[in-house]
Order: structure tokens, then sequence, then C-alpha cells
């Protein structure tokens, strides 16, 4: 029996390579990249792949979302957790046009994912046929490479493509859109992974020069901070980053996406920068002399107002992405590598040192900030439940071990704020793009990149119902990640601004929400609602140690503000740490 | 310091060389990126270069040395795009070519024909009993000031062209597209090419 049904499904050979369709071609390729699990969600054009993954199901994972920027969001998160550039289909047209979101946030936040999108069969396209959408187009703005596949025989070339330009240099989303008669017709197949384009070069030779100036300015600076963002975890570079601040005793501010690149419980960790960051490295940004920015991108919520950003320093930028160099602020000294290669050989060319006096200053300032922010947030004895609470407290109860998603906004800053990562790649939020939803099916793709690791979504009310339909995935998938909805029933940071700089004036912000443990518990996940703290910290317990998914609603302080924040258009120095009603 | 910012702010004209793959859609990722920052292209021209298989594209623009710089970084990170220069006027020599439809009838007044044969360096391409073709290769300066010789004479057409440029330099795309295949760990020869 066995040997009859291999027999019926050995494919047909010539000269050694086997006629295969289109559909299962790509299937293969993905094998061949090491690709084990697939994000996506059918349709009538994609119908040839998702018929062939049938026979491949024990080799290649499909989680089906319950919409196509779901499963863009949860290969995403995949990506971050693993380090392995992630997969997710969608059909033509709305399918297609429905992952733009998921696509832009990966852009921003340069994640490796190969987008596959189907489209109408060769001959329609041009016709507005229906689901036709002219996906390279819509695509082009938001993604690193796309191209469109109308041949079988193309597809592996195409395919192997996509994934040496998603996951070298920069990483970044690619998409590739394959015609229904493309994934229909047979070809020879044969794969060969790609290591080299001729117009696209991600190995940069070392600027050695440039990193031996740098040395000599590290080792005069007198007043010097590190700036370190997602580039130091992309590029695995955390452990050289470490040794580079202990031995030059500087200390290391990280970014938004840059958190858990370096401990935070660590004797020169700076902490947190931008508009919602710690005190300390803001404030002191503007006093430091020499500024060393490595894997980041000087975006606008870090910078503030850039005409009074940084004077008193001269800036180092080591940054793979010569476009992000001099693009924002105008840099002293640029090294375009990448940022592992360029601490490993900047170690030893640093002298040994400290600057007490200089580390001093941050501990006042995170002094100021503790008295003046964090124990009220952290620490409050009474009134409502505060978010910086809630975090801390899950922080502690994992040792900062969690895998932390985030949605956008207070949640998200409160978990930037006040989780104590510990280990890289541990924080998985939507930076650049502050894509509001993005938390839920993100969940799902860390908890299934990792299953391993207790992961846990940090969600406000508002977001939470943005992809609220995800919950069909968790209960599909039995997917056991931990989701904590911080409940104020407002969009918490529009709110805050509305508070802050519109007299107050709540605009569209209030929302009247649903039971969210009766809708859980609709999706057969286990759920709680808690408003005290007195039950606070025995229901987190009983979350955390629930074997499948559990939902965890958390009513907080309904007008709370998240401080210190930099007010739009104001310096890093012009930190407002309270704020009166 | 003042007077060094107001030079760096100064908008002058660039012409922006891409040397690209021969692959389709590489002239809407590039105008996307001038698109995005609201700057307008003076000129366009598309045309196959001296290395067969590369395509180049000469833009003119109009904004500041920094931005320049920036949208040139933008388009050079391009996957297909395998050079790109920027060059002031002063750095390359460039023609454009235009075509004149002017009256025959017009045109017979006077000593005109002369004048623009001999001093305009323009040719005549065709004559006909209604209107004759006139071709006149230089600057937008040289051309526009022949049209305005010619508007009195009745121009029925006038058509010019993009800018095309070469480099004064020394180094040539060959050596560029050697130094990059060098830079790559992988050599060429041990792999198949994807272009």
């Amino acid at each position: 029996m066995k040997e009859d049904k291999e027999t019926v499904k050995a494919p047909q050979q010539t000269n050694g390579f086997e006629e295969i369709s289109g559909a299962e071609a790509l299937l293969r390729c993905l094998i061949e990249e090491n690709v084990d699990t697939i994000f996506g969600y059918p349709g009538g054009a994609i119908m040839p792949v998702y018929d062939k993954l049938l026979d491949y199901e024990g080799k290649l994972k499909h989680v089906l979302t319950r919409h196509e920027q779901g499963a863009a969001h949860a290969a995403q998160a995949f990506a971050m957790v693993t380090g392995k550039t992630s997969v997710c289909f969608a059909t033509s047209g709305p399918g297609a046009t429905n992952l733009i979101t998921g696509i832009a946030n990966a852009y921003l936040d340069s994640v490796p994912v190969v987008f596959i999108t189907a489209q109408v069969v060769s001959n329609l396209i041009g016709t507005d046929a229906f689901q036709e959408t002219d996906i390279l187009g819509v695509s082009m703005p938001v993604v690193k490479w796309n191209a469109q596949v109308k041949k079988p025989e193309d597809i592996p070339e195409t395919i192997a493509k996509a994934f040496y330009i998603a996951g070298t240099g920069r990483p970044g989303p690619v998409l590739i859109d394959i015609t229904k008669d493309a994934q229909i017709e047979k070809l020879t197949f044969k794969y060969k992974k790609c290591n080299y384009i001729r117009s696209y070069n991600p190995n940069i030779p070392l600027h050695t020069k440039a990193i031996e100036s740098a040395a000599i300015m590290i080792n005069h600076a007198e007043k010097p901070i590190i700036l370190a963002g997602h580039g130091v975890l992309i590029s695995g570079a955390e452990s050289e980053l470490l040794k580079f601040a202990e031995k030059t005793g500087i200390p290391v501010a990280l970014t938004l996406l840059g958190l858990s690149a370096f401990p935070s419980g660590h004797r020169l960790y700076a902490g947190y920068l931008g508009m919602h960051g710690n005190y300390a490295p803001n404030i002191l940004t503007n006093e430091a002399d020499l500024i060393i920015a490595v894997g980041m991108r000087f975006d606008d919520r870090v910078t503030g107002n850039l005409k009074k950003y940084a004077k008193n320093a001269r800036i180092i930028h080591i940054e793979i992405d010569e476009a992000e160099i001099n693009k924002n602020v105008i840099v002293d000294l640029e090294i375009n590598n990448d940022a592992k290669e360029v601490l490993n050989h900047l170690i030893p060319l640093v002298k040994e040192k400290s600057y007490p006096r200089w580390i001093r200053e941050f501990r006042i300032c995170d002094k100021t900030e503790y008295e003046k922010v964090i124990k009220e947030e952290t620490r409050p004895e009474e009134g409502k439940l505060k978010m910086g609470e809630v975090v801390r407290l899950v922080s502690d109860l994992t040792n900062g071990d969690a895998i932390i998603v985030t949605d956008v906004g207070q949640n998200q800053m409160s978990v930037a704020r006040y989780y104590k990562f510990i280990n890289p790649n541990t924080l998985v939020t939507s930076g650049g793009m502050g894509t509001m939803g993005f938390g839920l099916p993100a969940s799902i793709g860390a908890k299934i990149g990792r299953p391993d690791k207790q992961v846990v979504a940090f969600l406000g009310d508002g977001g939470f119902q943005m992809t609220i339909q995800e919950l069909g995935t968790i209960l599909q998938y039995k997917v056991p990640v931990k989701i904590i909805i911080l409940n104020n029933n407002f969009l918490g940071m529009v709110r805050q601004w509305q508070d802050m700089f519109y007299s107050k004036r709540y605009a569209s912000t209030e929302m009247v929400n649903p039971d969210f443990v009766k809708i859980a518990k609709g999706y057969k996940i286990p759920a709680v609602s808690v408003s005290e703290r007195k039950d606070l910290k025995e229901t987190l317990i009983k979350m955390l140690e629930a074997n499948g998914p559990y939902l965890l609603e958390i009513k907080i302080d309904k007008e709370a503000n998240v401080l210190p924040m930099i007010e739009p258009g104001a310096s890093v120095s012009e930190v407002t740490l309270t704020y009166k009603k | 310091m003042e007077v060094k910012k107001k030079v760096i702010m100064q908008k002058q004209e660039y012409t922006i060389s891409l040397f690209t793959e021969d692959h389709i859609g590489i002239l809407s990722q590039i105008t996307i990126i001038l698109t995005r920052r609201q700057i307008n292209i003076e000129s366009i021209t598309a045309s196959e270069s001296a290395v067969k298989g590369v395509q180049m594209l000469t833009l003119v623009v109009k904004t500041t040395a920094e931005m320049v710089q920036k949208v040139a970084r933008q388009m050079q990170k391009l996957v297909d795009v395998l050079k790109v220069f920027v060059h002031t006027s002063d750095e390359i020599i460039y023609q454009e070519i235009a075509l004149f439809k002017v009256k025959t009838k017009g045109m017979m007044a006077g000593n005109i024909i002369d004048h623009i044969v001999r001093t305009q360096h323009a040719r005549i391409l065709e004559v006909s009993p209604e209107y004759m073709v006139i071709e006149k290769t230089g600057h937008k300066t040289e051309i526009n000031e022949l049209l305005h010789q010619l508007e009195p004479c009745g121009v029925l057409q006038f058509v010019r062209s993009g800018r095309v440029a070469i480099t004064k330099q020394v180094k040539e795309l060959n050596t560029y597209l050697q130094e990059m295949d060098e830079a790559n760990q992988y050599k060429p020869d041990n792999v198949e090419a994807f272009n």
C-alpha cells in the first residue's frame, strides 16, 4: 500500500530534475530556505498553492489568521523573535492590499518577511479583472524589493533572490506576485540559493580608517554616550556592545526598537530614549560631547527638535544603510558598515576608561525621575490601577525573561519604560509605523516562533479591537499567549495629547467597550477582569501559570498620562516631568 | 555661519546620472523618491549605456545640495540600481536637442534662414510649402533664445528633449562594476549571476 502511494506520488523525472507545478515549486523553494511556518489567508488566485500545501503539511505548517493584516503582523513577529526570514501568503486583489499596513510596518522596522501574493491569470493582467490589483505598484514605496512572476520556470530564481534581499544588509520586506497560471503550469525544478546580485551589495568593505578615527574621538571624549538601536539586535552585536561599553565605560541608551539589546540592570545602562523615554539619556544627550550612534536612525521621536539636538556633541554614526546617514542629523564621522563588524574592530582600539562624574549625572537624573514619576507610577498606594505598576509586576514575575509584545500607544510606552529586559530580541513592538492592532496578531507569531518562551501581550482597548478577530487564530491553533488588556475605555495616547495640547477637548477618543471577558470566553479563552490593586498580583500569577491562552482585562485609571514627555517641537533637554490637569 | 547656511540651503540645478539594471519598474521606483520629497523633474532621458545590459537615466532636478545627496542615497539603495552620480552643470558636458516646426511663409521674410544656419548652428531638416522643420542642439538657454527669435515667424510646434550628459571624470562605470564585484565576498565566476 505504502509503495503504491509513493509510485503514484513520484514526480516525473527529466534530466535528473523533477517536473512539478509552479505552486509546488514555490513550496519546495521555501523548504530549501528552511521555512517551516507560513502565515496566510487563501483566496481564488492562490488556490493552486494552498492545494499543494496539503501535500506538504509535515514540512510546512500554515497558520490561518482571520485577516491578511494579522498574517503580516504575525509573520513579522515570527521573524523578530527567531531571527529568520518569515513568509506570508495572500491572494490577489483585496488579499494583497490588506497586507499593505503589515508590509509598511515591516519596512519601517527593518524586518525580513517574504510576502507571496497571487495574481490573476497573466493574460488578464491590466484588464481590471476580478480581484486584480497592481500590487507591485501599490507596494513599491514600502518594500525593499518586489517582482512579478508570470512563468513557472522563473519561480525558483525569484524566490531565491527574495530571500537573499530580505535577509541581508538592512533587512526588509520583499513581495513576490505570482500569477495563477504560473502556479499551475509545470517546470523543471532546480533550486540554487542566491548569494550574489550585481546591483545589490550588502557586504560593504570595512571602513577601517573611519573606525580608527572613531577610536581617537572616543579615547578623547569626556562626556560620551552610546545610542544603540535595532541594528545592534539585527546584526547580533549585543555581546560586542556590552564589551565595548564595559571597556570604554560609556553609558548606553537604547531606542524603542533597540530595547533588550543591552541588559537593563547594568551599571552602564542609561535608559530608554525618546519622547516618553527616561529623563537621564534625553537630558544628557544635550550635555554629551560625543555621541556614538550604533544601528539607529535618529527618528524624530528620538531627537525631538533637530535644531536643538546634541549641539555640544560630535557624532559618530555606525549604520549599515547609507541612506540613513546625514538624513536627519548631520554627523561628524560616518561608518557605513554592519554594527557587529565595526564594534569588533573598534574594541581593541579603544582605551579602558571610566567616567564616574559623568555617570553620576545620569544617576542624579534617574533619582529625579524616580521621585517625580516612577515611584507613583509603579508603587502607587491608592487610587486606580496604573499601567506602570502592571508592567513592572509582570516584569518582576517573569524575571524580565518573557517575550513582550505590545500594541501602540500608552500601553507600548509603559512597557518600554517599565519592563526590565535582560535578553536580546524579547520585545516585539511596532516602532516606525506605530500600527495600532499590531499587538494581538504579533503575539501569535511570537509564540509560534518561540514556543519555549512565555509570551505576554500588552494591548490597549483600542488596538485590541482593531484586530480582535485574531482571537479566532488563537482558538484554532491553541496558541498559549497571555493577553493583557490595559483598559481605560479611551484611546489613551490620543486622549493624553488632547488633555495636554487641545484644552482637554476629547474628540472621539472615549470608547464604549464590550465585555472583553465574555468575548474571550466566546473564543474559549479563559479570561478574568481585574480592577482592584489587591487582586492584581494573584491574577497575574494565575495567568502566567496557565497552560493555554489567557486573557486578562485590567481596568486602568481612565485619564492617566504617560510621563515624562518631550512635547512635540521641544528639545530633548526640555522634558516635561509633571503635568497638572 | 549664517552665510554658510545660506549657501547650503540655496537651490541649484543638479544632474543625476543613474546606471541601472534593465528591469521593468525602475523609473517608477526612482520617481517615487523624488515625489515624496516634492522635487520636480526638470528633464529626464533614458537610454542604453556603453555597458551592455545597463540602462542609463539622466535626471535634471533643482534642489539644495543637502537634499540632492539624500535622494541620491535613497536611489543608490534601490536593489536594481548599480550606481548613482550627482553632478553640477560645470562637472559635465551636456546637450539637449530641440525641433521647431515653423511656417515657411514667415521664414521667407528677411534673411532669417541664413541667420539660423550660420549663427545658431541649427539645421533645416525638412521644407514644404506650408512649414519647415528646424533642429537645434545646445543648452536650454540657447534653444530658448532660438525659440524667441523664431516666434515672430509663427512657431507651429516646438519640442525639446531631456538632457543627455557625459561626465568629465576619468573613472568609468566598468571600473565601478569591477569594484562592486570585488567588494562582494562572493566572486561572480563561482555563482550564477542573478541579474
